[in-house]
């Protein structure tokens, strides 16, 4: 909703602000020094595109059309994997780590930022001081301990170390996240829903949640792109190659192509943005809107 | 016990609907604690229990194979006295921060204070802007960057097109080698830009025009009316990428294939941290740097915030 009228007050201010007093010239040159600037930050990723359909022999051509270099050969490369394993397995784990950890994170950060937007229980001031202060916790103190911990239960090599984190709702950016948005829903609808009798179970699934798909969506959002560019947990966690996510595996890569098969290795890596990329792509109001209204960092 | 038997009876006679909502408080307080137990099993186990953890394996020595030996403060005596790698580390953490979060601060605000002119094609712009954050972080881009400014790598590529022969290394160079990965995060600005852009749009019309009648220029009304309109923005932004940049380690990770080098110029905090921990086992002495860096992100945070007492402008009545 406030989106919504701050995008139209936006709209309605810029349109008087062209008509003040910027000029055609001025305009044009703003064009101009925006697209060569576009231009210079995405040719490294053509580039690369580029490269990975071009033959090892080719592959520092700064040039970005593969041309009469053009080949297959590094994706067929790539996609034959680390020592058997194809890398579409890598892909499947990482689809599978992501899918889990949006899954743990929506579930355990709603319930906990509905607790603080709209129950009041004692201490939660103290509480919510104390998420906010893991906020901006650097999280390499924790790191050994954690290590420790998840190695006595015997959790390497298996994801369980990605998603129970989140099922505890520890990414505390997503809490306060879904906090802001619930606070900002009229609190009428839920006290003539308690006044008709419902409980707070049924005020968060059936008020609440249907109305916080723009949050949810971000939290969903931006969950899925850090899991799937995490490169320190599986670096930690995971040893054993067939479970690798695509992060681990491709630096895996350099190791096992180190001095030959350029080309593969960058195929690897144009998949490995792929998802990324997608998802942004098709959901990208709600993600702009998303950062805009929360100030989060990609 | 006693005060609340005395008192009890009392307040229920002066306050007669005081019951049922201390009733209703009760519930509150079971349905509350019932639905933040996820967060605080996590903030004990996951977070509060081992930061505690870390603090006393931080006095000790331990390898993770047998049990800690407690050897009160020296870790800490080393790391201040003898360890060369972790002031060296600590600088280039710095250096990295001190250089990059301004460049990427004041690109991401000229670029939406560009955009917010009304410019046709915003979208396409702030889409195309914004991509890099998204991907910046990741082994992929990592992987990339490796190449573009490798001996004959993409850099020196263009270079020779221009006319301009060279085959150094810049990731090979331990002078230049830092300054890539401060280049990728400039190319991140993306994320920021979007928050700054937000920000203007929140900034009142009228005070551009009461601006522009009273005689400033673009100038003085970027000076004037945007730099304290948006001060809360900044604050964020710039709190948000330093505690970023305290943490970042990925790219260096892959850039150096996990030594830091050339000559430990890659050598970031976290990764001397990771390579304490997990390539030497010395668990002890990566709890206390971890500490370390706990107390000067939170001197860093606090100095911040201190400043910003003075600059930042919450409205008129604060």
């Amino acid at each position: 909703m406030t989106v919504l009228t701050t995008r139209a007050a936006g709209r309605s201010r810029r349109r008087t602000s062209t008509l003040r007093g910027t000029t055609p010239p001025k305009v044009f040159l703003s064009h101009l020094g925006l697209i060569a600037l576009g231009i210079t930050m995405f040719y490294p990723l053509a580039w690369m595109l580029g490269a990975s359909f071009r033959a090892d022999s080719r592959i520092n051509d700064p040039g970005l059309w593969p041309g009469d270099a053009f080949t297959l050969s590094g994706y067929a490369t790539g996609l034959a994997g680390l020592s058997g394993v194809p890398f579409w397995r890598f892909i499947a784990n990482s689809l599978l780590v992501s899918v889990l950890c949006v899954a743990a994170n929506l579930l355990a950060c709603s319930i906990t930022a509905y607790a603080f937007a709209r129950i009041d229980f004692r201490f939660k001031r103290i509480w919510f001081a104390v998420m906010l202060g893991t906020l901006m916790l650097p999280h390499h103190v924790l790191l050994i301990p954690q290590y420790m911990l998840f190695r006595a239960a015997e959790w390497n090599n298996t994801y369980l170390p990605f998603v129970v984190p989140k099922l505890l709702a520890t990414d505390a950016f997503f809490v306060f996240l879904l906090v802001q948005f619930f606070r900002a829903i009229p609190r009428d609808i839920d006290e003539a829903a308690q006044v008709d009798g419902c409980g707070h179970f049924r005020i968060f699934t059936r008020i609440i949640l249907p109305l916080s798909k723009p949050a949810l969506a971000t939290t969903a959002i931006f969950t899925f792109i850090y899991s799937w560019n995490d490169f320190f947990t599986p670096l930690l966690y995971l040893t054993d190659t067939r479970l690798y996510t695509v992060p681990l595996a491709l630096r895996a890569f350099i190791d096992t192509t180190s001095g030959s098969a350029f080309g593969a290795l960058f195929a690897m890596s144009v998949l490995s943005l792929l998802p990324v990329l997608g998802v942004f792509i098709a959901f990208q109001k709600l993600l702009v809107e998303g950062i805009a209204t929360t100030g989060l960092k990609g | 016990m006693v005060t609340d038997a005395i008192t009890r009876p009392v307040t229920r006679q002066a306050t007669p609907g005081h019951r049922p909502r201390r009733r209703a408080g009760r519930r509150n307080n079971i349905a509350g604690y019932l639905f933040m137990t996820p967060w605080l099993l996590g903030f004990a186990v996951i977070v509060g229990g081992p930061m505690l953890v870390s603090l006393y394996l931080s006095f000790t020595d331990y390898s993770l194979l047998g049990s800690p030996e407690w050897i009160g403060w020296d870790n800490y005596v080393q790391m201040f006295t003898t360890d060369d790698r972790f002031f060296a580390s600590l600088a280039v953490t710095v250096t990295y921060l001190v250089v990059s979060v301004p460049l990427v601060q004041v690109s991401a605000l000229a670029l939406a204070t560009i955009l917010n002119r009304g410019l046709r094609g915003l979208v396409i712009y702030r889409t195309v802007f914004y991509i890099p954050s998204l991907i910046g972080g990741s082994v992929a881009i990592a992987i990339l960057w490796r190449f573009v400014f490798a001996g004959d790598g993409l850099l020196n590529g263009l270079l020779s097109v221009v006319g301009v022969s060279t085959s150094t290394s810049w990731i090979g160079t331990p002078d230049s080698a830092l300054y890539t990965l401060v280049v990728l995060n400039v190319w991140q600005f993306g994320a920021a830009m979007i928050i700054y852009l937000a920000g203007l749009r929140q900034v009142p019309a009228e005070l551009y025009e009461a601006a522009t009648i009273d005689g400033a220029g673009t100038v003085r009304r970027f000076r004037s009316v945007t730099l304290p309109m948006l001060s809360p923005v900044i604050l964020f932004n710039v709190l948000m990428n330093m505690v970023g940049a305290f943490q970042a380690f990925n790219s260096a990770y892959i850039i150096s294939n996990g030594t830091g080098g050339p000559a430990d110029s890659t050598l970031f905090y976290t990764l001397y941290l990771y390579q304490r921990g997990f390539v030497d086992f010395d668990m002890g002495y990566a709890c206390a740097l971890g500490w370390i860096l706990l107390v000067v992100v939170g001197l860093a945070a606090l100095t911040l915030f201190r400043l910003s007492r003075r600059l930042v402008f919450y409205g008129e009545e604060s």
